[in-house]
């Protein structure tokens, strides 16, 4: 007994630091992933790179020979409509059906429902791509009589469907992690299922379901390679949803690979690289401050 | 956020890392394998354009019958591709739908020390592509820069002289290619000379193959490829080098005797002067058989006197 007490003693810090040194090591990645990126990108801003032209100039002319422009205007207004109308349809759909596996299906359909959204969780993107390209390009083709149907609306919709599997598993776990208690109670109250939903669940899981949607929207900015076949990858500001436009990390997926190492080129994608950090970074902090908000309330 | 991992959820954790680590088993044991027959195979890299990705695919699947000790790995992605691995040294020989430039011919130098040597392998007539119901049967190099280049006023099908139904918005669609493509490259000198730049707002795919097969789906289209990713479900334009001048379509004898205007040639880069495997399998693609394959991939095979240049340029570098 003396002996097992002095080896847990031993042991006890050991594990204590290991499991804090997993804990730094994400911060740790986290701004190593920061410093390298920026450090890649940052040569051009000290050779006078124009700064308002990237931010406000749709012109992208990466390659031309007389005159080179980098401006990512298009590009933003690009990433922003997609993923914008991408929410707008997963949001609404994914927590519907969220509430309705956790709350409204019989266990036996639960089973089933969780299992095939799951698996549309795992088709890889180049595949949700490629349906862009030949299935959704013909259907909104025909559908909307558009000239083309590499689109926002063609994207937006490919992206919906890879984002509303993590708003689903993700929303139902924090529904079903509401204590049962909270439902009893408002059921011995006289609410009516939807009541409960409403003015019980909804509340009460707040934190988790918005959780769900920032995971949904990082995965729909984060998206390359299925936007880059579905939305028709041209440089332009979208009028409508049947514009074609072009994303940020689209761009650098099709450009790095060619970019010659440390030219102006390669260093203004390694900024835009910097750009989609500091998007998905205000989007996470915005989303931190209203839950903190919503708690203070 | 508080959320914990189920029964089931771990029992699927369980599984994916059992399978997780008999992959892993079997990839090391697979690993295993190749270095045992490694010493015996000899493999050449063989990446760059994807306009001439079949057909470096058809070579390196005739050379494995000719010489089954030396494997050639074929891929993709772009000239611009070929010639960044180039010149990073990792691959042997680049396939470029268009001609190095000079700045990156000094950059692999600089990185290797040696100079990278130029072949031209085959020809291709660079075929401007319509959707099969289009009514328009030939263009004009000048049309096509109206309707690819910056500050072109060409936007519309009946700016063209037809009417068009099946096109009910009547705009043009431009189909281009991602800007590390060799046909990129070759398509807007060809039509905008060394300083011009293409108008904003092409659909910009990945691939040779991906822009044909888009325009058989898309009415409104327009675009470029090489003739060898021809389909029933798309038409080749007839080219004018002005108005008023005959128009030719896309073949072997219009590009051989010099009349359709945007042809071009088809390289292979090698780093310094091709030795041992690398020098032998070059000298194939030269011979006979090679240029055979270049026809049936639907490109223009060397005329008998450029071949005879090449294998003497391969010749005297032994």
């Amino acid at each position: 007994m003396n002996i097992r007490h002095r080896v847990e003693t031993l042991t006890e810090p050991v594990i204590e630091w290991t499991i804090r040194l997993c804990g730094i090591s994400a911060i740790i990645f986290v701004f190593g992933i920061f410093f390298f990126v920026f450090r890649e990108g940052s040569g051009i801003l000290f050779r006078g790179f124009d700064l308002k032209e990237f931010f406000t100039s749709p012109a992208w002319y990466p390659d031309s020979i007389s005159h080179k422009r980098y401006g990512t205007l298009a590009l933003i207004a690009g990433t922003g409509s997609v993923t914008v109308l991408a929410m707008a349809i997963a949001v609404p759909f994914g927590l519907g059906a969220a509430i309705f596996v956790s709350e409204f299906c019989s266990p036996k359909l639960k089973e089933t429902f969780k299992i095939v959204i799951e698996l549309l969780a795992a088709i890889p993107s180049v595949v949700w791509g490629f349906i862009g390209l030949t299935v959704m390009n013909e259907l909104i083709i025909e559908v909307f009589d558009a000239p083309i149907g590499l689109t926002v609306l063609n994207g937006g919709i490919i992206l919906a469907l890879m984002s509303v599997p993590i708003i689903v598993s993700i929303g139902e776990d924090a529904l079903k992690a509401v204590p049962d208690s909270y439902r009893e109670a408002a059921e011995a109250l006289g609410a009516t299922r939807w009541q409960v939903v409403y003015k019980v669940l909804l509340p009460a899981a707040k934190n988790g379901l918005l959780a769900a949607v920032l995971l949904g929207v990082a995965r729909a900015i984060g998206e390359t390679m299925a936007v880059l076949m579905a939305t028709g990858h041209a440089v332009k500001i979208p009028h409508s949803v049947l514009d074609s436009v072009r994303t940020l990390t689209a761009t650098i997926a099709a450009e790095l690979g060619e970019a010659p190492v440390h030219s102006d080129h390669y260093q203004v994608l390694f900024l835009i690289g910097v750009l989609l950090f500091s998007i998905t970074f205000v989007v996470n902090l915005t989303a931190d401050l209203i839950v903190k908000g919503i708690r203070r309330k | 956020m508080s959320f914990k991992l189920h029964g089931r959820m771990t029992g699927w954790l369980t599984v994916c890392l059992v399978m997780a680590f008999f992959l892993s088993f079997g990839a090391c044991s697979k690993k295993g394998d190749e270095a045992g027959t490694s010493s015996e195979r000899f493999v050449i890299q063989n990446s760059g354009s994807d306009t001439m990705v079949n057909l470096a695919q058809a070579w390196a699947e005739a050379y494995a019958k000719v010489d089954p000790s030396v494997s050639v790995e074929v891929s993709g992605g772009g000239s611009g591709t070929g010639i960044a691995a180039l010149i990073n040294g990792t691959v042997d020989i680049a396939n470029c739908s268009r001609q190095m430039k000079p700045e990156e011919i000094e950059r692999a130098k600089e990185n290797n020390g040696k100079e990278p040597r130029e072949f031209v392998v085959g020809y291709d007539a660079l075929a401007v592509y319509v959707h099969k119901d289009n009514p328009l049967s030939e263009i004009t190099i000048k049309q096509l820069a109206e309707i690819y280049g910056e500050g072109g006023d060409i936007t519309k099908w009946s700016q063209l002289g037809i009417h068009y139904p099946a096109c009910e918005s009547d705009e043009i669609i431009r189909i281009s290619r991602q800007s590390n493509s060799g046909t990129y490259y070759y398509f807007r000198e060809a039509l905008l000379g060394n300083t011009g730049d293409f108008k904003m707002g092409s659909r910009d795919l990945h691939g040779s193959k991906d822009v044909v097969e888009l325009i058989g789906t898309t009415p409104c289209a327009i675009g470029y490829s090489g003739m060898g990713y021809a389909t029933e479900r798309v038409k080749m334009l007839k080219i004018a080098k002005t108005a008023g001048e005959p128009a030719y379509e896309p073949s072997v004898a219009t590009e051989r005797n010099g009349t359709y205007p945007i042809s071009r040639p088809l390289y292979m880069y090698s780093l310094g002067e091709p030795t041992g495997d690398v020098k032998k399998y070059l000298e194939w693609v030269y011979s006979d058989a090679g240029q055979e394959i270049v026809s049936e991939s639907g490109y223009v095979p060397l005329p008998a006197k450029e071949r005879l240049i090449g294998r003497k340029a391969l010749g005297e570098s032994a």
